[in-house]
């Protein structure tokens, strides 16, 4: 019988991956030359400016048509775009001002991670460091702490992740406690001390703007203040998970190379703005100083070296679902990438555990 | 006390770039700055093991390639999360179209 997982950052898994050298470990980039890797690392303003121009402009219309077509089934479509801008744009541009690579100047990303961690109902603080863990040790269990499927999966949560109630049931007692100064011991184990008075002082900004915002809608006697801003993490949020599971799910855990844990889907040009472009994951992961605005660039560079990418969002849940259902009873069961004849193995002692005997125990 | 040695040769770095020079056991970043002026760090970044001769040097940032912390490399100052910890910086000095580095 295989060993059941431990997701917790500070038990045996987190133990094992330190001592096997899982944790903090090397991984594999797809060789390419500096001079070309210099030109689709360079940042500039100009993309970020306009999409955020745009962006802002498409929350504060569909807010407005909210607030105009209140108590008619008018205002249902401007709740559509409105909850997928808040509850699932806002994740996109988390991630990227994140990295610092959306604009060249360095408030600019300041700015949008503070306004979309807030409207993510993300201490931006704790999340800044769990996402450098993620990149550290991507899907490595016990070490990552962004891993949205675990193995086995509950598929009603998985399912009940489009709602955004789970979530929602998640990150706003997270920052309660957060805000009344208690962190857990895993959020511990990847802030660093000195950091972590910060991720208390930001969860109770954000409280304090709910506090608001909630004093505002009593005053008003009116849902529309929480309408705008705490619930459309609720009915927005499909998007984001519908873009967002495919990231990682069904694939490989517990190895050092992208190519095998993540997975990139090609995705239409509305999904790409709002997601920024992150479809193109395993070339986030490998070179994550490309600015979102290269990716394409950077994938057509080295999809030689890489899996074939998804052909759409259906293709790659198709793909998936039997997966799920198999790790259902057994959890070592994944989906194997196969790379190009021509690419590089990498590291194949942690990659070739046998999903055949995995599947037969 | 002083111990120079020859890091590489002037052209072996293009303006705003950096490139990584290994010696003795230890790794260093060799930068040019945009203003045509030579600076050097510890290799590595202080967040975690990743070389930052691989990293994007932007005016007088480099930024690391892993987790995108940054650090001023002329001064070796951290610039804020994930890179909390200062980076060591070295003299240096050009000669003769030779870039130098004390590294004592």
């Amino acid at each position: 019988m295989a060993k059941k997982r431990d997701y917790s950052l500070v038990g045996e898994s987190t133990r094992m991956a330190i001592e096997t050298g899982l944790a903090s470990a090397e991984w594999y980039h797809t060789d390419a030359a500096r001079k070309t890797m210099k030109e689709l690392m360079q940042r500039s303003d100009g993309p970020a400016i306009r999409d955020t121009l745009v962006w802002i402009v498409a929350i504060l219309g569909s807010a407005a048509g909210i607030v105009w077509f209140w108590g008619t089934w008018w205002v249902v479509p401007f709740l559509f775009v409105y909850g997928v801008l808040y509850g699932s744009s806002s994740d996109s541009r988390w991630h990227e001002c994140g990295h610092g690579t959306a604009f060249r100047t360095r408030w600019m990303n300041d700015v949008v991670y503070h306004i979309a961690s807030f409207m993510l109902m993300r201490n931006p603080v704790q999340w800044r460091w769990s996402h450098a863990r993620h990149h550290t040790d991507t899907i490595i269990v016990g070490r990552d702490a962004e891993i949205a499927v675990m193995r086995p999966p509950d598929l009603l949560k998985a399912a009940l992740a489009f709602t955004g109630i789970l979530d929602f049931r998640y990150s706003l007692p997270t920052l309660v406690r957060q805000a009344f100064g208690t962190l857990s011991d895993d959020e511990r184990s990847y802030i660093p001390q000195m950091e972590q008075h910060k991720a208390v002082t930001a969860a109770r900004w954000h409280m304090a703007v709910y506090a608001a915002t909630i004093t505002v809608a009593i005053a008003l006697g009116s849902w529309i203040p929480l309408v705008l801003i705490g619930l459309p993490r609720l009915y927005g949020t499909w998007h984001m998970v519908l873009t967002g599971l495919l990231q990682h799910i069904g694939l490989a855990d517990n190895v050092t190379d992208h190519r095998l844990n993540t997975r990139t889907v090609y995705m239409n040009p509305v999904s790409r703005f709002i997601y920024w472009n992150m479809n193109y994951h395993v070339e986030h992961h490998m070179f994550p100083m490309v600015p979102y605005h290269a990716l394409p660039k950077l994938h057509e560079l080295i999809k030689h070296d890489l899996p074939v990418a998804n052909p759409s969002m259906w293709h790659a849940y198709r793909e998936v679902w039997p997966v799920l259902l198999r790790q259902l009873k057994y959890e070592d069961y994944y989906l194997k990438r196969e790379l190009p004849p021509t690419a590089k193995p990498y590291r194949g002692e942690f990659h070739d555990l046998d999903i055949t005997a995995a599947a037969a125990e | 006390m002083a111990q120079w040695v020859e890091a590489c040769a002037v052209d072996d770095v293009d303006e705003e770039d950096v490139i990584r020079f290994d010696h003795g056991g230890r790794s260093f970043a060799i930068y040019r700055s945009p203003e045509n002026t030579f600076f050097a760090t510890d290799g590595f970044c202080t967040h975690e093991r990743a070389h930052l001769a691989d990293g994007l040097v932007m005016d007088d940032i480099i930024e690391c390639p892993k987790h995108n912390g940054r650090f001023n490399y002329k001064t070796g100052q951290a610039k804020g999360a994930p890179v909390c910890v200062n980076l060591k910086t070295y003299p240096i000095r050009v000669e003769a179209g030779k870039v130098m580095i004390d590294i004592g």
